[in-house]
């Protein structure tokens, strides 16, 4: 697939770092799925999931979206 | 018996070709020469995005997962979904320290994460640990690998233990001679099979059993009917601190696993290894869906096989609920899903630990200056000595005796994070703390663990599970917290304050042999470079 090395290794070594303010997103989808109180609940239902079922569901979404996001803008 | 020939023969069928895939593999993205760890223990180290995905997907999700989350959503409802919010938290976790692992272990050529703790920590006696603590935790996972397939093999009627002999010793054939290229090949086929049975199984079982919403409602009335407080659609005050703390321990412990990171290391560079943060997730969706399999059977009114002590074996639970439910020649290709997706981890799990052998105890302690080809050998022959072992574990022992192996596996697993996951951070800690933490967390994890009977009714007193009661501890409440994570917290703790102690009496620590830079180090860079040529000849 992308075989470009993005502005890594080609610049040689000690220079670069994994720092950038992004990556602080990467803090949403691994706080979000502890936080029990968001989602033990019956209600309310969707298709008949119970909101405990879907909403830890959704938070896959949410944590596609930040790394990819990060990866994205970190390349 | 007669009833499940259909089954058979197309369990048999898909087996059979995906052991012959098994064995065709040696000859994928064949090298001049196989005869190097970074061969045939990371198939080249030169995996694209596409292969690495199957490849750690179809490691970390594993047969027993499969079957054990379900049959723990079926026993006792909301507390087993917590695979879920354990597999969302991981990768995001995980993303930038992986890409640490990946850099470092290139620059220097690491296949283990003993290797690491060795060079990082200048200790012998630290990876010793690491290793060792590796070894022990990953064996009974894949004793568990066979949990599954036996299970599936009891719902077609077939008992005895010859069956699961044949198929391992089949297995153990094509990964001594093919490596990680193996698993990586059939990780393919695993997939495909899951993915299909899943998504039939969630749009043509609900509508079976009158909708979702039926489902989830039969499910409650029968927690409801149940004596016990820790079950239940949802979570109560008593089991909240549980679902979270294992959740998270779990994320934590994920990539500890040695097999884990075979997969991660075998890919070609860092951004592979990114991407493949935010595509793994794919199969949690998978998983969540597998989970609520459980609450399927429920509705069903499956029951599960019962063991010839009189008592149920919950594993049978989704095996039981294809047979129930769906056509004879669909439920073999679910079954063959299931003991084909044992097979992709425990090839793997064996290698990994066989490298840990080779590494970090044959060349440490043993053969100094071993050769390529000669720690190529060593680890094939270990692959087998560690799946002989796995096999004997299941004829020998108590299946549940397995079971909780696996529980204190994961417990101890955890207590490597000090010198592994926060190594790739900090050189701040003393090498004799992080030992003295890694002790001071396992004696924690283990009393914590023996304090913990069974469920009501199983007879068990200890080790009945991973939820300590913090009563225990003289609070008065009903709380539970996973014992591993408290495990952690002592080993923390420990290893700081030693790290404190051995500093202030001057003793000596090791020299570290990795530098700031190799940190980031990418493909394409010349100390990457460097082990690329020397790694294959």
């Amino acid at each position: 697939m992308t075989r470009k090395v993005a502005g890594v290794g080609a610049a040689g070594s000690g220079t670069h770092t994994d720092r950038s303010p992004w990556n602080w997103l990467l803090v949403v989808p691994i706080v979000l799925p502890l936080l029990t109180f968001l989602f033990n609940a019956d209600e309310p239902r969707l298709l008949g999931f119970p909101l405990f079922y879907w909403l830890q569901t959704a938070f896959i979404a949410v944590g596609v979206a930040a790394t990819t996001i990060v990866y994205r803008m970190t390349k | 018996m007669s009833g499940h020939t259909t089954e058979l023969v197309v369990f048999g069928l898909l087996f059979l070709l995906v052991s012959g895939m098994g064995f065709v593999a040696a000859r994928w993205r064949r090298p001049d020469d196989i005869a190097s760890l970074n061969e045939w223990g990371l198939g080249g180290r030169n995996f694209g995005s596409w292969i690495t995905w199957f490849l750690v997907g179809g490691d970390l999700y594993t047969a027993y997962t499969f079957v054990a989350v379900p049959a723990l959503v079926f026993g006792a409802g909301a507390i087993g979904f917590y695979a879920m919010p354990y597999t969302v938290v991981v990768y995001p976790l995980v993303f930038l320290v992986l890409a640490r692992m990946w850099s470092v272990s290139h620059v220097h050529g690491f296949v283990t994460p003993a290797d690491f703790v060795r060079a990082r920590f200048g200790s012998p006696t630290l990876a010793l640990a690491v290793a060792i603590t590796g070894l022990v935790a990953t064996m009974p996972y894949i004793a568990l690998q066979l949990v599954g397939i036996e299970a599936v093999l009891k719902s077609m009627g077939i008992t005895g233990h010859l069956p699961i002999i044949i198929a391992f010793a089949i297995l153990a054939a094509y990964t001594y001679q093919s490596g990680l290229r193996a698993p990586a090949l059939i990780a393919f086929v695993k997939d495909a099979l899951i993915y299909i049975v899943i998504l039939a199984a969630v749009l043509y079982l609900p509508a079976k059993l009158g909708g979702w919403g039926a489902i989830f409602d039969a499910a409650g009335a029968k927690f409801a009917a149940t004596p016990a407080l820790g079950d239940g659609t949802l979570l109560n005050a008593g089991n909240q601190l549980q679902y979270v703390s294992l959740a998270f321990g779990s994320a934590l412990a994920l990539f500890l696993y040695p097999h884990s990171l075979t997969g991660v290391l075998a890919s070609k560079n860092r951004n592979v290894i990114k991407r493949n943060m935010s595509a793994l997730p794919a199969y949690s969706l998978v998983l969540g869906l597998i989970a609520l399999l459980g609450f399927m059977a429920i509705a069903a009114g499956t029951k599960p096989i019962m063991n010839p002590n009189g008592k149920p074996d919950n594993n049978t639970i989704v095996p039981q609920l294809f047979d129930q439910l769906f056509p004879d020649w669909f439920t073999g290709v679910a079954y063959a899903a299931i003991g084909i997706g044992a097979l992709v981890p425990a090839a793997i799990m064996s290698i990994a630990a066989a490298n840990l052998f080779t590494r970090n105890i044959y060349r440490e302690y043993l053969n100094k200056n071993a050769t390529d080809a000669q720690e190529a050998r060593v680890s094939k022959l270990v692959s087998l000595v560690v799946k002989v072992g796995a096999v004997a574990c299941i004829l020998l022992l108590d299946l549940q005796f397995a079971i909780d192996l696996q529980l204190i596996g994961g417990v101890i697993i955890l207590q490597t994070l000090p010198s592994v996951a926060l190594g790739l951070y900090t050189r701040w800690f003393h090498k004799s703390g992080l030992l003295a933490g890694w002790a001071a967390g396992l004696a924690a994890g283990m009393w914590m663990l023996y304090t913990i009977p069974g469920a009501p009714g199983s007879g068990k007193l200890h080790f009945g599970g991973s939820a300590f009661s913090l009563s225990n501890l003289g609070l008065d409440t009903k709380m539970t917290i996973y014992a591993g994570f408290v495990g952690l917290i002592v080993n923390l703790a420990v290893a700081a304050l030693g790290t404190l102690l051995f500093r202030a009496a001057k003793i000596a620590d090791g020299d570290d042999a990795t530098s700031r830079g190799d940190y980031f180090a990418d493909e394409g860079d010349p100390k990457v470079k460097h082990l690329d040529l020397t790694g294959s000849h």
